[in-house]
C-alpha cells in the first residue's frame, strides 16, 4: 500500500539545512496497524505529513497504491488527500460552526456529491461511530472522545486507502483513549490500513507493527511483521 | 459557485463577526448610497436648468429682417428687407438640415371679446408648425392646421389665461370670440411648457392662421420673423449662415453685411450648459467612486483578517481535500456576498430616498427654479451593480490568494 525509497527531507532555518528525514526506507501492506514511534524531533510528524501528501519530500521516491506521488500541483494533492487519505488529528480539528454531522459530510463536498447523499452517508458513519443520535451537535457540545470519534467518521467516509492518525489520543484521558483505540482496531479489522503517530507505548502497544524513529532514520521495526501475527 | 455549503460558510462568519461586518458593510453602503444620491441629485439640477432653457431651444434658430448697412445692387443702406412666405418655400427647397420653419406675424393689443367680456390682446398670424418648434404645450383643443391655413379658416387658438379670461371655467372649444370685431371660432388652448418671465407673452396671445391674418386685418403678406428647428442630427450653428446668406440673397442684402438679416440661436449657450453638467457628473462619479474605494479598501482589510483568523479552518479543509480553487472561490463569495448584499441595500436607499424626493415635490407642487424631477438613472444602478460585483472580487483577491497560500502543514501545528 504504501512504498517509500530512500525518503530525505530538510528544511532552511535562516543559513541551515535542517535534515529532519534522512534516508527512510518503509513498506507498510495494505490493512496493517502501524504506529510511528519517536521523540520529539524525531521527524515522525514530518514523515507523516508526506504520507498524507500534506508536505513534499526532497528525494526518494513514495508510491501510494501503486501511483508515484511526486512533484503535484497543489490541486492534483488535494485531490489525492481527498480520495486516498483519512486524516485524524489530535486536536480533532472539526470546524466549530458545522454540526458533527456536517463535519464528517464535509470531504464529500470536495468531491462534489450531492448535499442529500452526502447527509445521509454521514448520518451512517456517526451511526458507526455510536454518535447518529448526536448527528446536530456542534463540537463544542460533544466532550473530546466524541469529537475525535466524529472526526474518525469525517476520516473513513471517503472509503481513503489509508487512515493517519497524529496523536489521535494525545488530548484525550486513558478511559477514552482506550475507546478510541478500539474504534481504530475495528476499522483496522475490517480491512482498513492504519497508521498511527504517538509517543505513548501502551498506545503503540495496541497496534501490529512498531515504527521507531530517532534523528530522521527508522531505527526498529522497518521489516513488515505479517499482519494479525 | 454559490451552493447551500458556501452561503452557510459566508452566514456563519457574518453572524460570528456581526458588528466588524456590519461595519464594513456601512462602507460600501455608504459608498453606493453617495454614488447614487449625489447623481440622482445632479440629475435634479440638470433637469431643472435644461427645462428652464427649453426642452427644444437647443436646434432652434430665429432670423428677422434688419436695416441693412451697405449698399448693395443701387439699393441705398438702412432699407429694411420684407421676409416673405415664399421664403419658406425657398427655405425648405434649398437646405435640407431645416426640419420645421415656422413664421409668425404679430399685432399687438387688438380687442377681442366673448359676448360681453374681453381686453385687448396680441394676436399672432402662424403656420402650423409653430408648436413644434417652440416651447409651447396644447392645453386643449388643437392647434392650427393644414386645412386652416389653405383655407384661411377663421379659427384662434387662444393663450390659455386668455381662456379663462374670456370663458372662465366653461369649455371654450367651439365658441365664438370676435377679433377687431370679426368672428373667429376657438379651436384650442395653449401655453408656455413653463411658466417664466419671459414666458408670460405665450400665456395670452391669440393665434390665428397666417392666411386668415393676411386677408382679415389687411397687414400685408409680411413676416415678422422666421423660427427654424434643426433636423435631429445636425447642429442649428451649421445651418444659421445658409439661412441668412439664401435670405440675404432673395432680399438683395450685401452677402458681406453684418446687418439686414438678423439671426440668433442658443447653441453656444446651450453647448455650454450640456459642458457644465458634464463636468459636474463626472465630478460627481469622481467623489462617489472615491468613497465606494474606501469602502472596498475597508472590505479588503476585513478579508484579509478574517482569512488569518480562518487559518486553522483552511488548513483543515486542504487536509479534507479542499483545492486552492475551492478556497479561493470561498473567499472571493464571501467579499461579494458582503459587497453586494451592503451596496445594494445602498442602492435601494439612494434610489428611494431620491425617489421620495422627487414625489415631495410633486406632490407639493414645488418648483423651484433650477430644480426638478432628480431621478436615478437606470444605467447607473445597472452600472452600480456591476461595480459592486467586480469591487467585491477586487476587495477578495488578495485575501483569497493569501488563503489559496495557507501551508496545510504549518496551519494545523498543535500549539
Amino acid at each position: 500500500m504504501i512504498r517509500l525509497r530512500n525518503i530525505r527531507k530538510s528544511y532552511k532555518t535562516g543559513y541551515n539545512q535542517l535534515e529532519v528525514l534522512k534516508g527512510i526506507d518503509l513498506d507498510i501492506e495494505s490493512g496493517a496497524f502501524t504506529s510511528i514511534m519517536g521523540s520529539s524531533g524525531s521527524g515522525k510528524s514530518t514523515l507523516l505529513n508526506i504520507i498524507g501528501i500534506l508536505d513534499e519530500y526532497d528525494q526518494g521516491d513514495y508510491l501510494l497504491d501503486g501511483k508515484m506521488i511526486k512533484g503535484l500541483s497543489q490541486t492534483e494533492a488535494a485531490q489525492y488527500r481527498n480520495q486516498f487519505i483519512g486524516f485524524v488529528f489530535q486536536s480533532f480539528n472539526l470546524l466549530p460552526f458545522k454540526t458533527a454531522q456536517e463535519n464528517v459530510a464535509l470531504p464529500l463536498y470536495y468531491q462534489k456529491i450531492d448535499r442529500k447523499k452526502r447527509q445521509a452517508l454521514a448520518l451512517e458513519y456517526l451511526d458507526m461511530v455510536g454518535l447518529a443520535d448526536w448527528a446536530e451537535h456542534l463540537p463544542n457540545q460533544l466532550s473530546g472522545g466524541q469529537q475525535q470519534r466524529v472526526a474518525i467518521a469525517r476520516a473513513l467516509i471517503t472509503q481513503p486507502k489509508v487512515i493517519l492518525a497524529d496523536e489521535p489520543t494525545g488530548a484525550l484521558d486513558s478511559a477514552t483513549s482506550y475507546d478510541v483505540m478500539e474504534l481504530f482496531k475495528k476499522v483496522n479489522r475490517e480491512g482498513m490500513t492504519v497508521i498511527i503517530v504517538t509517543h505513548e507505548n501502551d498506545i503503540a502497544a495496541m497496534t501490529h507493527r512498531i515504527i521507531r524513529l530517532r534523528d530522521g532514520v527508522i531505527e526498529s521495526g522497518a521489516a513488515a511483521v505479517s499482519a494479525n501475527s | 459557485m454559490v451552493d447551500r455549503d458556501t452561503w452557510q460558510e459566508i452566514m456563519s462568519t457574518v453572524k460570528k463577526h456581526k458588528l466588524r461586518t456590519g461595519l464594513t458593510a456601512l462602507g460600501v453602503f455608504w459608498g453606493i448610497f453617495m454614488l447614487v444620491f449625489v447623481l440622482g441629485m445632479g440629475k435634479g439640477l440638470e433637469n431643472g436648468v435644461f427645462r428652464g432653457f427649453g426642452e427644444r431651444a437647443k436646434n432652434v434658430m430665429y432670423v428677422w429682417p434688419e436695416r441693412t448697412s451697405q449698399p448693395y445692387r443701387g439699393f441705398q443702406p438702412g432699407r429694411r428687407p420684407q421676409l416673405r412666405l415664399e421664403d419658406i418655400t425657398a427655405i425648405r427647397q434649398n437646405i435640407r438640415e431645416v426640419q420645421f420653419i415656422a413664421p409668425r406675424l404679430s399685432i399687438g393689443a387688438q380687442p377681442v371679446y366673448h359676448q360681453d367680456i374681453g381686453d385687448r390682446y396680441e394676436i399672432r398670424g402662424e403656420l402650423e408648425d409653430m408648436i413644434r418648434i417652440e416651447a409651447l404645450q396644447l392645453h386643449q383643443g388643437r392647434y392650427i392646421n393644414a386645412l386652416d391655413i389653405e383655407n384661411s379658416r377663421k379659427v384662434a387658438i387662444l393663450g390659455k389665461r386668455t381662456a379663462e379670461v374670456l370663458f372662465g371655467e366653461k369649455d371654450c372649444i367651439g365658441e365664438y370670440i370676435r377679433i377687431k370685431g370679426v368672428e373667429f371660432r376657438v379651436a384650442g388652448v395653449f401655453g408656455p411648457l413653463q411658466i417664466k418671465p419671459w414666458t408670460e407673452d405665450d400665456l395670452e396671445a391669440i393665434v390665428i392662421p397666417l392666411t386668415t391674418m393676411y386677408r382679415t386685418f389687411g397687414t400685408g403678406e409680411r413676416v415678422d420673423y422666421f423660427v427654424c428647428s434643426a433636423a435631429p442630427d445636425v447642429r442649428v450653428s451649421t445651418i444659421e449662415p445658409q439661412v441668412k446668406a439664401l435670405l440675404k440673397k432673395r432680399h438683395h442684402v450685401a452677402p458681406d453685411d453684418p446687418q439686414g438679416i438678423g439671426g440668433f440661436n442658443l447653441e453656444a449657450e446651450y453647448q455650454s450648459i450640456v459642458n457644465l453638467f458634464g463636468g459636474i457628473r463626472a465630478f460627481l462619479w469622481f467623489v462617489g467612486i472615491g468613497t465606494l474605494l474606501a469602502g472596498i479598501v475597508g472590505v479588503s482589510n476585513i478579508m484579509l483578517i478574517t482569512v488569518k483568523e480562518r487559518t486553522k479552518e483552511i488548513g483543515i479543509r486542504k487536509a479534507m481535500g479542499a483545492t486552492p480553487g475551492s478556497i479561493i472561490n470561498m473567499i472571493l463569495a464571501e467579499s461579494i456576498a458582503i459587497t453586494s448584499v451592503s451596496g445594494y441595500l445602498g442602492l435601494i436607499a439612494g434610489t428611494f430616498i431620491i425617489g421620495g424626493i422627487n414625489y415631495l415635490m410633486m406632490a407639493n407642487n414645488l418648483e423651484p427654479d433650477n430644480f426638478y424631477n432628480p431621478q436615478v438613472n437606470p444605467s447607473v444602478g445597472l452600472g452600480a451593480i456591476v461595480l459592486l460585483i467586480l469591487a467585491g472580487a477586487a476587495a477578495g483577491f488578495i485575501p483569497a490568494m493569501q488563503a489559496a497560500r495557507v501551508n496545510p502543514v504549518a496551519a494545523l501545528k498543535d500549539e
